[in-house]
């Protein structure tokens, strides 16, 4: 992984004694309440329903173990032992004090971390893959230009004001496991017929208020070109997007008003004037950031051996066998796989670990995955680069700390916000209904013949939660005071996204886990062999999951 | 003295602070900023509203004193940029400090029309945007309130190196350390 050097160290050091500085004047009464919120904000930290909470960058979702151990120390020093995994990669703590957040952040660069533009109206932490490096479908590893970018949008001069929240998300397989066409900026890397490296560029989806699947503004953008058309497009974002509404405000409007085409040539009409300038990547910068992201030191397996072990063993042991079907994947290197550690066990608000359970992931990473850890926009942890002979070892040390919950990708592996527990934005509660969810379909054969099913829920329509690309989203409405909750149908984050339907009006909490088991029968009762749930709402359509839910109890 | 319409509509603080952040140091403000809806013009040096500039230099040339001018934040600088390189002093609205468009016009004023003169930054702007400010091109800030300019220029110096290419630094870092 990425390691600082001198100037990376300086910069994160330098910002931790300036927002001090900013912390103490505002203390002191010399900066407003108005004009401290950007720059809290730009340091990661909001102020919540119960308590301030402070967003902590995970650049591109990579950590090592180090950097682990420190968020549990943090999280034990600082709040209240426990941190939240966040559907950007990030980590938050939701009981920080005001005060001692610049102490925290000095604690975070003393292992090259930060709150850099992790909030606020500036370019924040660029996602991508968790199985980068490793996915056998990978055109490129994404992860290099992750930190590419992550330096040129790091305390960038121009664009720390824009009218609207930025993000920006790398894609770099032929699955897309970033939802990358749910960002501000979407790139895709693509090779051109000389096998030469570039970009597909996408502009403008995001979700929130008006969810956009964004669209295409450039086939092939060269790599070097990277950085100087970004600027190219922040430039015109940063001067044309609407700054007197902040719900259309977001990029996505602008080009939905301008069209994709003519915002297309007005990035390159811009791009024209810095096209070939100094910030123009060379080969040497490019190497040296790639050189950070080598591959471990594999050792030569005997693959049908210890296959024919772990089959064995997984013939033994049922929970082992299921949590190899749903949490460990093959890598593109032979006799290695990489398992995710679920975070989303029942009666815990997904994403959710305690600082104990932070040091034991720790742990698990120095032992099994080189010290490395991924998290991932599911709210999960994945370590990659696990020897397959160690599986079994792995899989009961994890499951001794209550990380081997043997659920990803189905309908417990829930995308949640915080809701109204924490949120002062949210209309709804989601951790109970993700909760009572979870309690409701516990029954492990069930859920597995369901497969793969991915359920959101967001607090408000601000969704957090991702609730328009859950193949079943739920969205927390107020009506009159009181939480009701929206189910939608259909959505996909996948390389063909597609946005939720609603379903119908909108439900009590106490109906919402009746009728996702109602939605549930329907698919049974319809599905073809293999058929995902997804499949078979794509080959039906709404009307007979409307007709199940909404009909008249007799 | 012909009246001054424009289509701007920003409220300009009338009271002209007495002194201002130059290049770093406290320095003593004799400019007027003249409002886009003023009937007269003061004697003196003055900044009047761009679009009333280029409409009037002509007769603005036989002016009292010295003459530049100030540009809002929704106002794009490809409109003036044939006539600008010779004003002395070029101001730059910002209507509230959330509002970031006048870092892209200090960056297209220098970086792209080759002005060299004095970008001032006046309007709602903040102490903690200095440091980006600068690195944009600004050179000259003429804060609304009343503020502890010394202390302010601090916030210029709050880092010492930078990753991006930008008026202050043309070359990225990557090509000067590594």
């Amino acid at each position: 992984m990425y390691n600082y050097d001198q100037y990376d160290q300086k910069l994160v050091d330098e910002r931790v004694e300036q927002y001090r500085d900013q912390t103490k004047r505002y203390l002191d009464g010399q900066i407003s309440e108005e004009e401290f919120l950007p720059l809290r904000l730009q340091n990661g930290l909001y102020v919540q329903r119960l308590a301030p909470m402070l967003r902590i960058a995970v650049p591109y979702g990579l950590m090592s173990s180090r950097q682990v151990r420190k968020i549990a120390a943090i999280s034990r020093t600082y709040d209240k032992g426990y941190v939240h995994f966040t559907t950007r990669q990030n980590i938050q703590l939701n009981w920080p004090v005001l005060e001692e957040v610049p102490d925290i952040l000095a604690e975070l660069a003393s292992v090259e971390m930060h709150a850099i533009q992790t909030s606020g109206n500036c370019i924040r932490n660029t996602t991508t893959d968790q199985f980068a490096g490793v996915a056998d479908d990978e055109i490129e590893d994404p992860r290099p230009w992750c930190e590419i970018i992550r330096q040129w949008s790091t305390v960038h001069p121009e664009f720390a004001f824009l009218p609207r929240k930025f993000k920006i998300a790398v894609c770099g397989s032929e699955e897309d496991r970033a939802a990358f066409l749910l960002h501000d900026i979407g790139l895709q890397l693509v090779k051109n017929e000389s096998g030469e490296t570039g970009f597909h560029v996408y502009v403008g989806g995001g979700l929130g208020r008006t969810p956009v699947i964004s669209s295409s503004i450039r086939e092939f953008l060269p790599k070097e070109h990277l950085l100087t058309y970004l600027d190219a497009i922040l430039r015109v974002y940063n001067r044309y997007g609407n700054r007197d509404n902040k719900y259309k405000a977001r990029i996505k409007i602008l080009v939905r008003a301008w069209t994709p085409a003519v915002f297309a040539e007005r990035v390159e009409a811009e791009w024209e004037h810095l096209k070939n300038g100094p910030a123009t990547l060379n080969g040497t910068e490019i190497e040296r950031v790639k050189s950070f992201f080598t591959l471990p030191d594999y050792q030569t397996v005997d693959s049908a051996a210890v296959n024919a072990e772990v089959q064995s063993l997984a013939a033994e042991h049922k929970a082992f066998s299921r949590w190899l079907d749903r949490n460990v994947r093959d890598q593109k290197q032979q006799g290695y796989a990489s398992i995710t550690l679920s975070l989303k066990p029942a009666g815990v608000a997904p994403g959710d670990v305690t600082d104990r359970q932070l040091d034991i992931i720790a742990d698990l990473a120095d032992r099994f995955s080189f010290g490395e850890i991924r998290t991932t926009h599911n709210q999960n942890i994945v370590l990659a680069d696990v020897h397959k002979s160690t599986l079994f070892e792995l899989w009961q040390l994890a499951k001794a700390s209550g990380l081997a919950t043997p659920n990803i990708g189905t309908i417990n592996d829930m995308i949640c916000c915080p809701g109204g527990d924490y949120c002062s934005l949210a209309n709804a509660k989601s951790i109970p209904v993700a909760e009572a969810i979870q309690r409701k379909f516990d029954d492990l054969d069930y859920v597995y013949d369901l497969g793969d099913l991915e359920l959101n829920i967001s607090g408000c329509m601000n969704a957090c939660g991702h609730h328009h690309i859950g193949h079943i989203g739920i969205l927390g409405v107020d009506k009159k005071g009181e939480e009701w909750y929206q189910i939608q149908l259909g959505g996909s984050a996948n390389k063909n996204a597609a946005l939720g339907k609603v379903l119908g009006r909108s439900l009590s909490r106490d109906a919402v886990v009746d009728s996702i088991e109602k939605l549930l029968d329907v698919y049974v009762e319809n599905r073809l062999d293999q058929e995902s749930f997804l499949g078979t709402y794509q080959r039906i359509g709404l009307d007979k999951f409307k007709e199940r839910v909404y009909a008249p109890t007799s | 003295m012909p009246q001054l319409h424009s289509d701007l509509n920003s409220e300009l603080n009338s009271e002209q602070p007495k002194q201002y952040l130059k290049d770093g140091i406290v320095t003593d403000n004799h400019w007027q900023l003249v409002e886009a809806n003023s009937e007269t013009l003061p004697s003196g040096d003055i900044l009047v509203p761009i679009a009333y500039w280029q409409a009037n230099h002509q007769q603005l040339a036989g002016h009292s004193g010295k003459v530049g001018v100030w540009i809002d934040s929704h106002e794009e600088i490809e409109a003036f940029s044939d006539s600008i390189a010779a004003l002395p002093v070029i101001a730059i609205n910002f209507p509230k400090f959330a509002d970031g468009r006048g870092f892209s016009t200090a960056r297209l004023l220098c970086e792209r029309y080759g002005y060299i003169g004095e970008i001032r930054a006046i309007g709602q702007f903040m102490r903690d945007q200095l440091f980006m400010m600068q690195r944009c091109g600004f050179n000259a800030f003429q804060f609304d309130s009343d503020i502890d300019l010394a202390a302010a220029s601090k916030s210029l110096n709050d880092f010492s190196d930078s990753y991006q290419v930008a008026v202050d630094q043309p070359e990225p870092l990557f090509k000067r350390h590594r």
